[in-house]
């Protein structure tokens, strides 16, 4: 079964971006509500395969999307 | 009917506008990023698409620092009443629309020094003008880069690279030129663009936005309205980070939608070729006004130094009968009066009677432009 993560960001727009690019890589993700276990936001987050973690994060960290939590589903 | 009054509203729409929005509505009708089920996130990627269309079509690298507003009204008055305090000194030109003109008179009586910059009777503005103007506590110059009444295109470049000397920020009203001049924000070195999406960009009425450049530090800049952003819904107060902290409340997805195809719809057809086009539309008009007695134009005349906007007096006519005339007798539609800009009325000469203003956009003809010239030649010389 695969384990997923999540990522939490300030905006819509930077969870837009996020998904575009990853998206654009191959990578398989998926924009979510935010799980309410980790945050009270109503807004949305992007879930992950746990194992590309580091990945998606580089990814992430090479266009300067800024990122507020990522967590463990 | 022959449609003159683009620099009012374009008309009639690209069909991939009118398309754009209704699919929108069908395929993506939720609210976007708010609740995170997929008409939510369907929404949200028609916005943030749009974001991204626009930051390229003007040049800048960061998506989120377009900002949507409901017009070019309401962008600029998000920079004046955002980042102006008591005290800080405007550079303004002398051609400004009302748009610039309410907000600042407003915030004059609140302590705000304006040093406006004096415009030659044709519209256009000598740029040692604003470098006289430019003062040590100048926080802001302000200017249109074509003007709503003459057409005249201000030196948008100049004036920027002036004011970053001067260590002050650059405001471009883009109302007249956005989609149909090209901008590059970096390369003009502007701050923020205020543009609107209803005219040269093709889109509806109801969408606009504003641009904010690299160099602005935006925690100097307040936001108009504050409210629910379906981010950092935990929080009772505004979140800083772009775009939401300037675009509270529900978005209206119907025209960023149509603002989009208009965007794609323009970048298809090629931005010189519509300037091309114009050119010679306003070239023709131009000409065959020069030719009908008792007509006085205004501008540069010059259809190089302007953009597609013709504004004219005809010797003891009032320009309000023209205009009916025009639209009961012939269905030539155009705009007459003060057009929301009496500051450049005033400097062209043509305050308070205003001028009768021809407008043609990308479906005008020249065959159309012809027919609305015989027109001229009727009802002035009768």
């Amino acid at each position: 079964m695969t384990e997923y993560g999540v990522i939490l960001f300030y905006t819509t727009s930077s969870a837009m971006r996020a998904e575009k690019l990853l998206k654009k890589e191959n990578y398989t993700v998926k924009l979510v509500p935010v799980p309410r276990q980790f945050s009270s936001d109503c807004g949305i987050a992007l879930r992950f395969d746990w194992n590309q973690g580091e990945q998606v994060r580089s990814e992430l960290d090479k266009a300067q999307v800024e990122i507020d939590a990522i967590h463990q589903l | 009917m022959i449609y003159l009054d683009s620099a009012a509203t374009s008309w009639p729409k690209p069909p991939e506008v009118l398309k754009a929005m209704v699919d929108v509505l069908e395929r993506a009708g939720g609210n976007p990023g708010r609740s995170g089920h997929r008409l939510s996130i369907e929404a949200a990627r028609v916005v943030y698409d749009t974001r991204e269309d626009i930051a390229r079509f003007f040049n800048i690298s960061d998506p989120t620092r377009v900002i949507f507003t409901s017009n070019g009204t309401q962008a600029i008055n998000v920079v004046l009443k955002g980042l102006l305090k008591p005290g800080d000194r405007v550079v303004v030109s002398s051609m400004e629309h009302n748009a610039v003109m309410r907000p600042l008179r407003s915030l004059e009586k609140q302590g705000l020094v304006l040093d406006i910059v004096p415009c030659a009777s044709d519209g256009s503005l000598e740029v040692n003008h604003i470098a006289k103007a430019l003062k040590s506590d100048t926080r802001l110059v302000v200017i249109v880069h074509a003007s709503n009444v003459a057409g005249t295109i201000l030196p948008v470049a100049e004036a920027a690279s002036l004011a970053r000397q001067a260590g002050a920020l650059l405001l471009v009203d883009a109302a007249q030129t956005a989609g149909v001049l090209p901008i590059d924000m970096q390369a003009f070195g502007i701050d923020f663009l205020a543009f609107t999406g209803h005219k040269g960009l093709q889109g509806p009425p109801g969408i606009g936005g504003l641009i904010i450049g690299d160099r602005v530090d935006t925690s100097q800049v307040e936001p108009l309205i504050r409210g629910g952003t379906g981010s950092q819904s935990e929080l009772e107060e505004q979140p800083e980070h772009l775009p939401d902290k300037f675009e509270s409340g529900t978005p209206n997805i119907v025209g960023i939608a149509g603002l989009h195809a208009g965007i794609n719809w323009i970048m298809d057809r090629g931005i010189e070729t519509i300037r091309a086009q114009e050119k010679e539309l306003t070239g023709a008009l131009i000409d065959g006004l020069s030719n009908i007695s008792g007509i006085k134009i205004y501008g540069t005349h010059d259809p190089e130094s302007m953009v597609a906007i013709v504004s004219f007096t005809a010797t003891g006519r009032r320009v309000s009968e023209i205009g009916l005339i025009l639209d009961e007798d012939y269905g030539i539609l155009t705009r007459v009066g003060l057009h929301c800009a009496p500051a450049a009325h005033k400097t062209i000469g043509s305050f308070p009677e205003g001028t009768v203003r021809l407008a043609p956009g990308v479906f005008t003809t020249p065959d159309e432009i012809k027919e609305a010239v015989r027109a001229l030649g009727k009802v002035v010389g009768s």
